[in-house]
């Protein structure tokens, strides 16, 4: 396996998880609700789809609990600012704090224990050709997924009458209600789907990455995630563009470290941040010269529908 | 606008996530001593809080009709700290462990106020007369895996994960190397800091990247047993840290630096039971039994007979993995201030790479 495959399959799996919360995020923040958690349901999906998989010895079963308890999560959050009007952003960081309190509980007694990773496809032949036959065609089958889920919600956003309702909803919520929409009702399933999301991005981390739980294992990256979906302007397509160019320089900065270019290591640690920042800034220049946001206009507002 | 309301919430929650984890289960009991620990991580994080709940509760197996303990976990080294020693020194615990570095000046903040309570603290420098320190000689495990990496190594480049360019980590890379080329004097190491204590998914990524640029022994000086796990999968061997991680890799392991507390926190507790303790400085390594090394697997019994006759002479004291002359990366001479090794003070402080690291220190 030469360097330049072995660097892009470590970026393949360092992106998948940010990608799977990412495009479940994206999804609530075009139906107008914005929903700090991600943290807290990714490592709830990471605690419970581990439990999981230890228990019946499939990763499968693993992943589904994983998005279940995402969900559930996020249905917590969705009780407190779509049925109670609760500000969004207390509500979320609350769910962070919760979420990772939680599962620290629920994987207390998995600490130390193992499973077999999540296994890679194999196709004879395909996957055998030399350089691309491992990246395409010998991934888990979380990565897969995380792609076909991107493309699926391109379709349903922009080529269902479902997606348009639900950018209407986020756009403007007052009109979307006067239409006759079931406002609070679209963004609670919005929210339930990107928890789902976001608890299987949080279950690839124990099921796939690292086959082992510990608490706290999700690092911060529901923060990036959050961060990737401001990054992609809300577009399903620069997510994937947007978690592989982080995956890419988080990887990339570890490689150049162990080739003693002499780098300072905390310069290169920051690069995928620093990356992010630059990128942020640049696609702001490049939208006030054309149009005005691109961010969903009802996003993170309360809506309290008269009746 | 939103942006910056996001980066808000990031530190705040950062904040408060510490503090809400935090759990105080205390005990009943009259007329016993009361025992408090604070720890920075969770206690199962199969590293370095886990160690020490392993000395906390080996001490409530021992004298629990004497004693009562409580813990706090996932207290964030600052203002957190002084918050939670305070609380512990205020409810009536007359012995307080604190089991980090960063609890340095928190502890001698509250150790000023409560002059009747005595406290412990891990890894620090800093001592009153109610205030001791104590940490491991955690480099002399390091010596002992350098020269096992050596001769276990066929492409002869070692790969080695750092936390923070501290000094104690910065020990512990120039130990393994000495080590190392004791074995062999070509000996490569490729060097990755990954900033953080403790990040399951980077650590393994670090690994994975060390293994694919040829390095086939893994060293770490992280927390979790991630790297363990990721050598463990490409078939390469690793060390364990901190604790014995045998679990994660059981065609892997070589051996582990255990630290063992045990042994300290029952002799220390039983010296306050006496009305004995006084302040004192421990610096304790495999002689003292608090560095320990986990059973020596996956090896030709030649390199564990090698193994256990090094660490059987640093035991006695007549190997010191910092004997001089020690040469500098550049090639100068190390002024020997400890007669025939490197003084304390001098491996407490390191700030430079032995000759034969090919890579720069970070911090310089």
């Amino acid at each position: 396996m030469g360097l330049f495959e072995a660097i892009l399959l470590s970026v393949i799996a360092a992106s998948t998880p940010l990608l799977l919360a990412a495009s479940g995020e994206l999804v609530v923040e075009r139906s107008g609700v914005l929903n700090l958690g991600i943290e807290g349901m990714m490592i709830m999906g990471a605690a419970c789809g581990f439990a999981a998989a230890y228990f019946t010895g499939s990763i499968t079963i693993g992943a589904i609990a994983g998005a279940a308890a995402g969900a559930g999560t996020s249905a917590i959050f969705a009780l407190l600012t779509l049925g109670l009007a609760v500000n969004q952003v207390a509500a979320g960081l609350a769910l962070t704090i919760f979420g990772i309190g939680l599962s620290g509980l629920i994987g207390a007694n998995f600490v130390g224990e193992r499973i077999e990773q999540a296994p890679h496809l194999y196709i004879p032949v395909l996957t055998d050709i030399p350089v691309v036959g491992k990246i395409l065609f010998g991934e888990d089958a979380f990565v897969y997924l995380s792609i076909l889920l991107v493309i699926g919600i391109w379709w349903f956003l922009y080529r269902t009458r479902a997606g348009l309702i639900l950018r209407a909803v986020g756009d403007n919520h007052a009109s979307a209600h006067a239409l006759g929409y079931p406002v609070l009702k679209i963004r609670a399933l919005a929210v339930l789907f990107g928890g789902a999301c976001a608890g299987l991005g949080g279950a690839y981390l124990p099921l796939a990455y690292t086959p082992f739980f510990v608490p706290g294992m999700t690092a911060g990256r529901g923060w990036i995630a959050l961060a990737l979906v401001v990054f992609s302007s809300w577009k399903p397509g620069r997510i994937v563009i947007g978690a592989y160019l982080f995956g890419a320089v988080t990887i990339l900065q570890l490689h150049t470290q162990a080739l003693g270019l002499g780098i300072p290591s905390q310069l290169m640690s920051s690069l995928p941040y620093l990356a992010t920042v630059i990128v942020l800034v640049l696609i702001s220049r490049v939208r006030s010269s054309t149009a005005g946001s691109t961010a969903p206009a009802s996003l993170g507002m309360v809506f309290v529908p008269d009746r | 606008m939103r942006t910056s309301v996001i980066a808000m919430g990031v530190a705040a929650t950062a904040l408060v996530a510490a503090a809400v984890s935090s759990t105080v289960p205390v005990a009943k009991g009259a007329d016993k001593l009361k025992v408090g620990f604070i720890y920075l991580g969770p206690i199962g994080d199969f590293g370095w809080t886990y160690q020490h709940e392993v000395g906390r509760q080996g001490l409530v197996k021992d004298m629990g009709d004497k004693i009562e303990t409580t813990y706090l976990e996932n207290v964030s080294e600052g203002p957190d700290a002084e918050r939670s020693i305070e609380q512990l020194a205020r409810t009536g615990h007359k012995l307080i462990f604190t089991t980090s570095f960063g609890y340095m000046d928190p502890t001698i903040r509250v150790a000023k106020k409560y002059a009747k309570v005595d406290f412990e603290h891990a890894t620090g420098y800093k001592r009153e007369k109610n205030v001791s320190t104590y940490s491991g000689r955690f480099y002399e495990g390091r010596y002992i895996q350098g020269q096992i990496a050596a001769k276990m190594s066929k492409s002869g480049v070692l790969g080695y994960i750092g936390s923070f360019p501290i000094p104690e980590v910065v020990s512990g890379i120039n130990s393994t190397m000495l080590g190392a080329q004791s074995i062999n004097p070509n000996i490569k190491v490729k060097i990755i800091w990954v900033n953080t204590w403790f990040d399951p998914g980077k650590e393994a990524d670090a690994a994975k990247a060390l293994l694919d640029q040829g390095a086939d022994v893994i060293m770490q000086h992280t927390d979790s047993p991630a790297a363990m796990q990721a050598a463990s999968t490409r078939g390469a061997y690793a060390f364990g840290q901190d604790s014995d991680m045998i679990k994660f890799g059981p065609k892997s392991q070589l051996t582990a630096i255990v630290d063992n507390w045990a042994p300290y926190y029952d002799e220390r507790v039983k010296a306050e039971l006496a009305g004995k303790w006084t302040s004192t400085d421990t610096w304790g390594g495999l002689k003292s039994k608090l560095v320990v090394m986990a059973p020596y697997t996956n090896m030709p019994d030649d390199v564990k007979a090698m193994a256990q006759k090094t660490e059987a002479a640093i035991t006695a004291g007549t190997l010191h993995p910092f004997a001089c002359p020690v040469i500098d990366q550049d090639g100068k001479t190390v002024e020997c201030k400890g007669g025939k090794n490197l003084s304390d003070p001098q491996i407490l402080g390191m700030n430079f790479y032995v000759k034969g690291v090919d890579d720069k220190l970070p911090a310089k």
